[in-house]
């Protein structure tokens, strides 16, 4: 159920990236993972919840990430998230694919083009 | 990682998503709270754009799950959840199928134990039976079906064979034990060298019997049996080396065989070694059980041909004594017929032990397909429900699945009550203790059967649930949600119900034929005259004098006519007699042929009669009417007077009629003077009610020595009758071994029993049979009636509409309530027709359990389908007049 029907589907593997990448920076709580995203892509992307935390599940099984009892910015409990080693090695190498496959991608689109 | 920690951290893993989300929300309420909505608008948004937070929190949990397992076991929790909320439907299934499945476990049990499960030896299938047969031999097949091995066979077998690796010959016997505490008949097994040795079981003390104790001058010493050590010397550690005396005679235990170890199917008190001596045996003596270990490499069939040889070689190398010829056996064409040894344990018992087993598959499959019915109710009634959800998107696998899961929850339910059912049921068959059921200390719910069970419980549950399903499921594609009175969907659900109560009918029809056709086999055998009266009224023992205690014949004879003499002294008892063998005992039975006087024998082929001994007054305490002549009196018996008696049938074969036989002569063999037939008797239906009356010759009970040493002859061992109304009582047998001990005081009483048990023994396999058929037959009846009733009343509150329709029309009531029975009576005539078919192409397997009746008996085969009939109209008759009831205005405005 998209929110909004001009937004288009991530690919495989696009949404782990970008949780790795923001928790990197900095660990978060599921909520402000969203609100990150959705301000970093400059409301471009919009993470949705019925994706995000069956992700963040499969990453912590997967050892990707840890998680630890923190607080809010409201001071009410909640779970922080922080990558752990495994996650950052994982991240590294997707993304030295990623590039890997955006400058193919971008080579043909700009042979096509010439 | 241990499955509690994971259970534990999983918990926690629970608890995180749950508190991440519950902030998620909560923070996006604060955040819309800010931009100044509302606290209720603020919570119905941050609700709406999370989307499905069970959902949501379902598929993070997922993650950490086995996911397969656990929703299987969600299913199950609502099967669970919606048996309880209908409990009359769930007892009643799990109820039809634990009786279904606990009687096939139950008899399944009783088959592996008897027929699967391999005999308690080691390398069982090296084990054979010494089988021979005598089709030359001809009469001999009225009372043995084989021909027994003689000691010199043994002897020569057991020196020049090419196929065993050992082997040995046994008989059944009783022994006198004397100065432990008071003398006591026992059970023996005497053996020779081989026995123990093929069978491969070693002691547990002490050791084996060997070669050594065969010796006629050597030690033989004896062996107890398990529980003959624990009963009468509490186990003694130190019992090896002991001395006890055997027919007064003193032997040195050797050993302690194991508990439940048996002489092939005999349960001995104690072993005792035959000691054969070569010198003095002859051809003859046809009395051994024969057993042997093949060598790995010989098949049956190769060891049957050297036997044939071993035959040969006997005929050459023993004689019967001068002037008798070794090759008279030639005639009767001794043919070796080995055969495993577990068929001979087993026995005819495998054939009825299958009967039994069809039987009770087939009330299985009626309670199967009445469950099916019931379930079809269920999910006719679910059937709303079904297309709501079905609509709302679970998918037709789920739904199959779950309805699935139902069924073999109930199929496994009914298994485990079933087991209990099974395992209460086999404690009460082997406290019943039938007789003739060979192998039944060894039966027992094991492995196998408990596989058997969970097998039977899974397919059952498969049956039935998958009957449903196949007419549901597919229908569930157009969701009919509000479309439930099409008649043509209705009708064909009908149909599906029709066509189980058919098979269910045909399959009760097969079951009661089966059943009506024992209880005539019951009566016929009720009816007849077994050649003595009143057996609840005759009491019957055994006593031995072995040669140790009394030598003289005379004395012996002497001995047995005090104790008749003391015995018919007893108040109450008003006549008594003895004889080597009663009716059904069991006892060895003797045998020759006879010849008689003037008549010119060309051919060799004269039949075998059976031999029995006598004392003056048997006849008439067994109730074994003289037909002609007169009973033997105490001077022809003492005088040895060439005397003799017999049955009406060899009467009449001889001289035509009783009346003719009287005063004419008779011989066993040429030596023998002629005996003078002074009586012909009633025949005796020595082997068994079903089994026919062989032609007898009674003998006097002391007779000149024709076979062994010394000059006379004695019965040594004899069953004494009394005829007494107070027989079977405690009272009476102590009185009894009083007289006996007043007599001498070394003589133990064996085998007390009332002429009525041993019938009833002889009955038994009959008796169970019927019990059992009876059963399942009464079952599938029940169960048939049940279908037929369900379904028309069924079809009455489906066509309540129709009913109103038709009555509004002017239909009468009984028209209408016609109307519904006929449609039950077609049901019922194709399933009789079908069954019908089936019982005929079936009694045929039943005809050896059969007795005076035919297997396509007109009377059953007439009444049995019209009593169904009868029952099926009463079983639609009564949801039939239920549409007298329907009020066609309110059937009509109903919808």
């Amino acid at each position: 159920m998209a929110k909004n029907p001009e937004q288009r589907g991530l690919f495989p593997g696009a949404l782990e990236i970008m949780i790795l990448q923001s928790l990197r920076l900095r660990p978060m709580h599921g909520y402000a993972l969203v609100r990150h995203i959705q301000r970093v892509s400059d409301d471009l992307l919009q993470v949705e919840e019925g994706s995000l935390y069956p992700a963040l599940q499969r990453m912590l099984k997967e050892g990707w990430l840890e998680v630890e009892a923190g607080t809010s910015a409201k001071g009410r409990p909640t779970r922080i998230f922080r990558p752990t080693d495994a996650g950052l090695r994982h991240l590294e190498q997707e993304m030295a694919s990623f590039e890997k496959m955006f400058a193919g991608i971008t080579r043909v689109l700009v042979a096509a083009g010439a | 990682m241990s499955l509690f920690t994971r259970f534990f951290l999983r918990n926690r893993r629970y608890d995180d998503i749950s508190v991440s989300i519950r902030e998620h929300i909560d923070e996006r309420i604060d955040e819309l709270m800010e931009d100044g909505r509302s606290r209720e608008e603020a919570e119905r948004i941050a609700r709406r754009d999370f989307g499905n937070v069970t959902l949501i929190q379902e598929r993070s949990r997922e993650v950490w799950q086995w996911q397969r397992l656990e929703s299987l076991l969600v299913d199950l929790k609502h099967v669970c959840r919606r048996l309880r909320r209908s409990p009359a439907f769930a007892v009643t299934v799990v109820l039809t199928l634990a009786i279904g499945i606990g009687a096939n476990t139950a008899v399944f049990s009783v088959l592996n134990s008897v027929l699967l499960r391999p005999l308690p030896y080691p390398d069982p299938q090296q084990l054979v039976s010494l089988r021979l047969t005598a089709p030359g031999a001809p009469g001999l097949a009225e009372f043995r079906d084989e021909l027994r091995m003689s000691p010199s066979m043994y002897l020569t077998f057991a020196a020049h064979n090419r196929s065993f690796q050992t082997m040995g010959v046994w008989l059944p016997g009783t022994a006198g034990i004397t100065g432990l505490a008071k003398p006591e008949q026992v059970n023996t097994a005497l053996i020779t060298d081989g026995v123990l040795q093929t069978l491969g079981v070693p002691a547990i003390a002490g050791q084996l019997l060997t070669a050594a104790d065969q010796d006629p001058r050597g030690a033989q010493r004896v062996m107890l049996s398990y529980g003959y050590w624990q009963r009468r010397f509490g186990g003694d550690p130190n019992i090896v080396g002991r001395i006890i005396n055997v027919d007064s005679q003193p032997r040195q235990i050797a050993g302690v065989m194991p508990r439940g170890f048996k002489i092939v199917n005999y349960d001995f008190d104690l072993l005792v070694p035959l000691a054969f001596d070569p010198v003095k045996e002859i051809l003859a003596g046809f009395a051994y059980h024969g057993i042997a270990r093949l060598r790995p490499d010989i098949t049956i069939s190769q060891a049957d041909s050297d036997a044939a040889r071993l035959i040969n070689v006997w005929m050459h190398s023993w004689t019967n004594g001068p002037h008798t010829d070794p090759f008279f056996y030639k005639t009767w064409k001794i043919t070796p017929a080995l055969q495993p040894l577990k068929q001979a344990v087993v026995g005819s018992i495998g054939n009825l032990l299958w009967v039994v087993m069809g039987t009770i598959g087939v009330v299985m499959l009626i309670a199967c397909t009445n469950v099916a019915n019931l379930l079809m109710v269920r999910a006719d009634a679910r059937q709303q429900e079904l297309a709501v959800r079905s609509a709302l998107g679970a998918g037709r696998w789920r739904i199959a699945r779950e309805l699935l899961v139902e069924s073999l929850t109930l199929g496994l339910l009914g298994g485990a009550v079933g087991v209990a059912i099974a395992y209460a049921g086999l404690r009460l068959l082997t406290a019943i203790g039938p007789e003739n059921l060979p192998r039944l200390s060894e039966i027992s719910l094991d492995g196998r059967s408990v596989a058997f069970t969970l097998i039977l419980s899974l397919l059952s549950g498969l049956l039935f649930g998958s009957l449903p399903l196949l007419r549901y499921v597919p229908s569930l594609r157009g969701a009919q949600l509000g479309a439930m009175r099409t008649a043509s969907l209705s009708r064909e659900r009908q149909r599906g119900r029709n066509l189980l109560v058919v098979a269910q009918v045909a399959m009760a029809l097969v079951l009661l034929i089966s059943a009506v056709l024992m209880i005539r086999t019951f009566i016929a055998m009720r009816n007849v005259d077994p050649g003595f009266s009143a057996p609840a009224s005759l009491q019957v023992m055994r006593i031995s004098i072995p040669e140790t205690l009394v030598r003289d014949p005379q004395t012996v004879l002497r001995t047995q006519n005090s104790i008749q003499d003391e015995l018919a002294a007893i108040p109450g008892i008003s006549s008594a007699g003895f004889a080597a063998s009663v009716p059904m005992s069991g006892a060895e039975p003797n045998w020759d042929m006879i010849f008689i006087e003037g008549k010119k024998y060309t051919s060799e082929e004269l039949p075998m009669r059976l031999f029995n001994y006598v004392s003056p007054g048997y006849f008439h305490t067994a109730g074994t009417r003289m037909i002609a002549g007169r009973d033997f009196a105490w001077t022809d018996i003492y005088g040895l007077r060439p005397v003799g008696i017999l049955s009406e049938n060899l009467a009449r074969e001889l001289w035509g009629s009783p009346q003719a036989a009287i005063g004419k002569y008779f011989r066993e063999f040429p030596s023998m003077p002629w005996h003078e037939v002074v009586g012909v008797v009633q025949d005796v239906r020595e082997n068994g009610i079903s089994q026919v009356s062989p032609a007898t010759v009674y003998w006097p009970s002391l007779m000149g020595n024709l076979y062994g040493p010394g000059p006379l002859d004695a019965r040594r061992t004899v069953y004494f009758a009394m005829r007494t109304n107070r027989a079977g009582t405690q009272a009476l047998i102590s009185e009894i071994q009083q007289a006996v001990w007043s007599v001498n005081s070394n003589l133990a009483v064996a085998s007390i029993s009332t002429m009525q048990d041993i019938y009833g023994e002889s009955m038994a396999r009959t008796s169970f049979t019927l019990v059992m058929l009876a059963i399942a037959g009464t079952m599938a009846l029940a169960l048939g009636i049940l279908g037929i009733y369900g379904v028309i009343s069924y079809a009455v509150s489906q066509r309540r509409r129709e009913i109103g329709i038709r009555m509004a029309l002017g239909a009468k009531k009984s028209a209408l309530a016609w109307m519904f029975v006929r449609s039950a009576l077609v049901l019922t005539g194709l399933g009789v027709a079908v069954g019908l078919g089936a019982a005929a192409a079936l009694m045929r397997l039943m005809r050896a359990l059969l007795f005076g009746v035919s297997p396509l008996d007109p009377v059953t085969f007439i009444a049995v389908p019209i009593a169904l009939a009868a029952a099926a109209v009463l079983a639609s008759y009564l949801p039939a007049r239920r549409t007298a009831a329907v009020d066609p205005v309110e059937a009509l405005r109903a919808e």
